[in-house]
């Protein structure tokens, strides 16, 4: 008989970013029970669903050997006694006494029961609480309820004081408790107001502003699928003379603050409307609206109290004061980091605007705005320094220079920008590195690798061939950055990537441009078995103990040896595109004929040599041997 | 409509009913209601507790002379601790919405993740701030940890903002349009405390004087906290040993800090060291207090 499964973990609101994560993880161990579930969730409950459970798994049988066949009568009693049957029942088998053990297989029921509890315990949270008291169970948030269900049976278990049922909770204050069966499991909490399908969810809310232009924000849809039960959107207004203040700024306070998405009109400007989405299914009076509206018309009036009464100060008078803004407790205040980022702008060329903007780019942590608005640092600065008159080179700085915030945003849009961005990063780098701040596994608190990511796609994107001038732990903290910036956000194979980068990865723009040209070569039919021969001679080369000496042309033997040499030598200082194809087969030919470890050590010298300064040719635009081939 | 002290009267009665201890605010300055040792001190330790009121909490540095409306450097907080916390405590928690007047099922409510920490006290918990059609009207912290000692029990502790959720309530733009009894606004009652502290915490506080204030109040809780015996045996010397008036020097230096911070005297290199020292002396009552409660008769 085949049986379906329902298992819902009641909790308290679990963060909306956490809960995909959990699902997958839940997954992942009823896969382990041989249970392939489909997952749901709201904040309130995570649920596991599958069909066609067996009610009982096989029963196996084991064949148990016992004494000899002339062994005396009470040794056979005793092995048939142990297996609880009479000698009657035992079979000969050659020379043994043996048993058939069967073992009938155990109810899935069972199985369940036992190891849910481990199972949902065992769900990965980025971190987790207890609520019962010091030793209990540890969630994300309180566990209230369990419905656990295998066909019409309850499956029994019990966690932190919480026994398993078929009683489900719905929505909060629309909603009622109800018991559930497998099949009646979803109607039931619809009708109680929870939307158990994020899929059916996202639609409700996509649905709801259909006929709205609102701004595309999938980030802020994900979280509002899973900050609600039964999510409704509402559209509502906002007097239009906030539409004064930045787009920035608006967008902002709405999206990060009260996680509103913002609405557009038809000409694309932002219109002063917003949804929120609601945890409740309608808002007939208009309660809902009114208190949102109220809740951003106080925070527009902030913004604008903020936006006022920082003009009071200009930012260059501001400068002084991030002595008193900490920027790290080992590393001093944002004063003493801007001396040195105007220090390092000049270093990397940048022009007097570029110095202009390293200077002020701090200044806007000083304003209230910043100071309430933390995520449009940089944003603020800009829009200040443009409105107090700074040229559109150093206010556009000031503005891009925490770009690129991911490796999806774009990098700042122009020189001065860059630089600001880069010398910012850097020096952070820098600084982090010198105090033993530095990355461990999945801790980077101080987000170092994403600074250094942004170095190296600037620089890249830029075409900015500056040098990123550090050692030590930097620098093969730098190395892994541009590995996994070629390899994960451009594309390229990780051999490519390590053979390209084994040649010389100083000049990023240039790396860029020999991978580019390794990535064109690698498929022509000359390229692997030319690697795999270079693999080769650096093998023969290394076994050898052999870094480099005279060669002699005299020494060459005639036939496949010197045409080999007349190759390379015709083909120095050639790009590697125009040389493959004729190079390859004198390269085969001389491995096919030519013994490299002659019996006459001058010879073999010689041939080490000519091979090592094969190599040579090619080891400015990459070390073939780092590629991996078929052959 | 409810009056600013009718909606305290009402969440009163409401915990009290619940078999809260009403408590009255604490009479040393406090940043927050969590500071108070009703809950500071009573969350450590396996013993039940449960209690409510209402504290009034100062942030030198959110003062604005009286001219932002939503902004006070004296804010009230009702605080209520539930150790341990009920199975219920969401439902509970929200039933003291509707004792108030606000009907949930015309409103939105959503429980959005907020951790709650503070570094000078030790204390961390998990929880989340509650939004009430948009508004943040109450904090909801499950405490873990409190001066660096992991709970035995595990408390729920509900931090209501009284002025937000006043002016929602009464639909008032600005805190000081509140109706705090019939005829009197908030402003009539607290404007001039906001103008005069914002004068005296951004303007007028003299800097030497605080700071030897500071040292003194810091010195007075380490005399006492060096004199703790920690190792005897003696419980009734232990029982006596004077840890609730070395909370207060505590109290008095976090206040003072704050006040010294909103004046800008505090320097970027000084700043981690003086929270260090609040904390080490938090944290050395705290673990005090825990070693008094386990042996005291």
């Amino acid at each position: 008989m085949s049986l379906p499964f329902l298992l819902e973990i009641g909790t308290e609101e679990i963060p909306d970013w956490m809960i995909e994560p959990a699902l997958e993880s839940l997954k992942a161990q009823l896969d382990g029970l041989g249970i392939a579930a489909c997952m749901d969730a709201t904040p309130r409950r995570l649920v596991a669903r599958a069909d066609g459970l067996v009610e009982r798994l096989p029963d196996t049988a084991e064949r148990v050997t016992g004494p000899r066949k002339g062994a005396p009568e009470k040794a056979v009693e005793g092995f048939a006694r142990k297996q609880g049957v009479t000698p009657a029942d035992l079979a000969i088998e050659g020379e043994y006494y043996t048993y058939l053990r069967k073992t009938p297989g155990r109810r899935m029921i069972d199985v369940l029961a036992e190891s849910l509890p481990g199972i949902i315990l065992k769900i990965a949270f980025p971190k987790t609480m207890y609520w019962t008291g010091k030793n209990g169970p540890r969630f994300i948030r309180p566990i209230r309820w369990l419905v656990a269900l295998l066909g019409n049976d309850v499956i029994p278990f019990e966690i932190a004081g919480v026994k398993s049922g078929n009683v489900t909770y719905g929505h909060r204050r629309l909603g009622a408790r109800a018991a559930v069966t497998t099949s009646t499991y979803e109607q039931i909490l619809r009708d109680n107001f929870v939307i158990v399908s994020a899929a059916d969810r996202r639609a409700r809310i996509i649905d709801g502003i259909s006929n709205l232009r609102v701004k595309d924000d999938p980030a802020l849809l994900e979280t509002l699928v899973y900050l609600a039960e039964y999510p409704t959107p509402i559209l509502g207004e906002f007097d239009p003379q906030f539409l004064e203040l930045p787009e920035e700024v608006l967008i902002t306070v709405m999206r990060h603050h009260q996680r509103y998405f913002s609405v557009l009109d038809e000409a694309g400007h932002l219109a002063p409307w917003f949804v929120a989405v609601m945890n409740t299914s309608a808002d007939p009076e208009g309660l809902v609206k009114r208190g949102n509206e109220r809740v951003l018309r106080a925070r527009f009036n902030d913004a604008r109290f903020f936006w006022q009464t920082d003009q009071k100060k200009r930012l260059a008078d501001r400068v002084e004061d991030l002595a008193h803004v900490t920027f790290q407790a080992k590393l001093g205040s944002y004063l003493e980091k801007t001396n040195r980022v105007v220090e390092l702008v000049k270093e990397l060329g940048g022009d007097r605007h570029a110095q202009r903007a390293a200077l002020l780019a701090k200044c806007d942590l000083t304003t209230e705005m910043v100071k309430e608005f933390t995520e449009l640092q940089g944003v603020v600065g800009g829009l200040y320094a443009k409105l107090q008159n700074e040229p559109i080179e150093v206010w556009q700085a000031i503005y891009d220079h925490y770009k690129p915030e991911s490796m999806e945003d774009s990098i700042p849009r122009s020189r001065a920008g860059q630089l600001v961005s880069i010398a910012d990063k850097l020096d952070t780098l820098r600084g982090c590195f010198r105090v033993g701040l530095i990355p461990t596994g999945s801790r980077d608190p101080f987000a170092l690798r994403r600074a250094a990511q942004g170095v190296v796609k600037i620089m890249v994107e830029a075409d900015l061939s500056l040098p990123i001038a550090c050692d030590g732990e930097l620098a093969d903290f730098f190395a892994d950055r541009v590995k996994f910036y070629f390899r994960e956000v451009r594309g390229f194979r990780y051999d490519e990537v390590n053979a390209a980068m084994a040649a010389s990865w100083s000049d990023l723009p240039e790396l860029h441009t020999r991978l580019l040209r390794l990535k064109k070569i690698r498929p022509t039919p000359d390229f692997e078995p030319l690697a795999a021969s270079f693999k080769r001679i650096k093998n023969i080369l290394r076994q050898a103990g052999f870094e480099g000496g005279p060669f002699n042309p005299a020494l060459l033997e005639s036939g496949p040896e010197s045409e080999l040499s007349d190759e390379i030598n015709r083909t120095k200082e050639q790009p590697i595109e125009t040389v493959m194809q004729a190079l390859r087969p004198k390269v085969d030919l001389f491995f096919d004929k030519v013994l490299v470890n002659a019996p006459d050590p001058a010879v073999r010298a010689n041939r080490l040599a000519m091979l090592h300064n094969l190599l040579e040719q090619f080891r400015s635009f990459a070390d073939f041997s780092e590629i991996i081939t078929n052959s | 409509m409810l009056s600013f002290q009718q909606i305290i009267f009402k969440l009163k009665q409401y915990w009290a009913d619940r078999g809260a201890i009403i408590q009255e605010p604490y009479d040393v300055e406090v940043g927050a209601g969590t500071m108070c040792p009703e809950t500071f001190l009573r969350v450590l330790g396996p013993k039940p507790y449960r209690v409510a009121y209402v504290q009034p909490s100062r942030r030198p540095a959110d003062g604005r002379y009286g001219e932002n409306p939503n902004r006070l450097y004296k804010h009230s907080q009702l605080q209520v601790i539930l150790k341990p916390s009920p199975d219920d405590v969401i439902e509970q928690y929200l039933g003291s919405l509707e004792a108030i007047g606000i009907d949930l099922t015309k409103h939105d409510i959503k429980f959005e993740e907020d951790n709650w920490e503070a570094p000078t006290l030790g204390a961390w918990g998990i929880g989340w701030q509650v939004m009430l059609d948009g508004l943040e009207i109450t904090q909801f912290t499950y405490f873990q940890q409190c001066g660096g000692i992991d709970l035995d029990v595990v408390p729920a502790e509900l931090t209501y903002g009284l002025e937000r959720l006043a002016a929602f309530l009464q639909v008032k733009d600005s805190v000081y349009e509140i109706e705090w009894a019939p005829g009197f606004t908030y402003g009539d009652v607290r404007f001039a405390d906001e103008l005069q502290f914002s004068v005296y915490n951004f303007e007028m506080a003299d800097v030497p004087t605080l700071w030897k204030l500071f040292d003194l109040h810091e010195g007075e809780a380490a005399r006492l906290l060096a004199a703790y015996p920690k190792k005897t045996e003696d419980a009734v010397q232990k029982a006596r040993f004077p840890l609730l008036p070395a909370y207060d020097q505590v109290l008095k230096c976090s206040n003072l800090f704050n006040t010294l911070d909103a004046r800008g005297a505090i320097s970027v290199t000084e700043r981690v060291g003086v929270i260090q020292r609040v904390r080490k002396l938090a944290v050395g009552v705290a673990q005090a207090w825990a070693d008094q409660q386990e042996t005291a008769p």
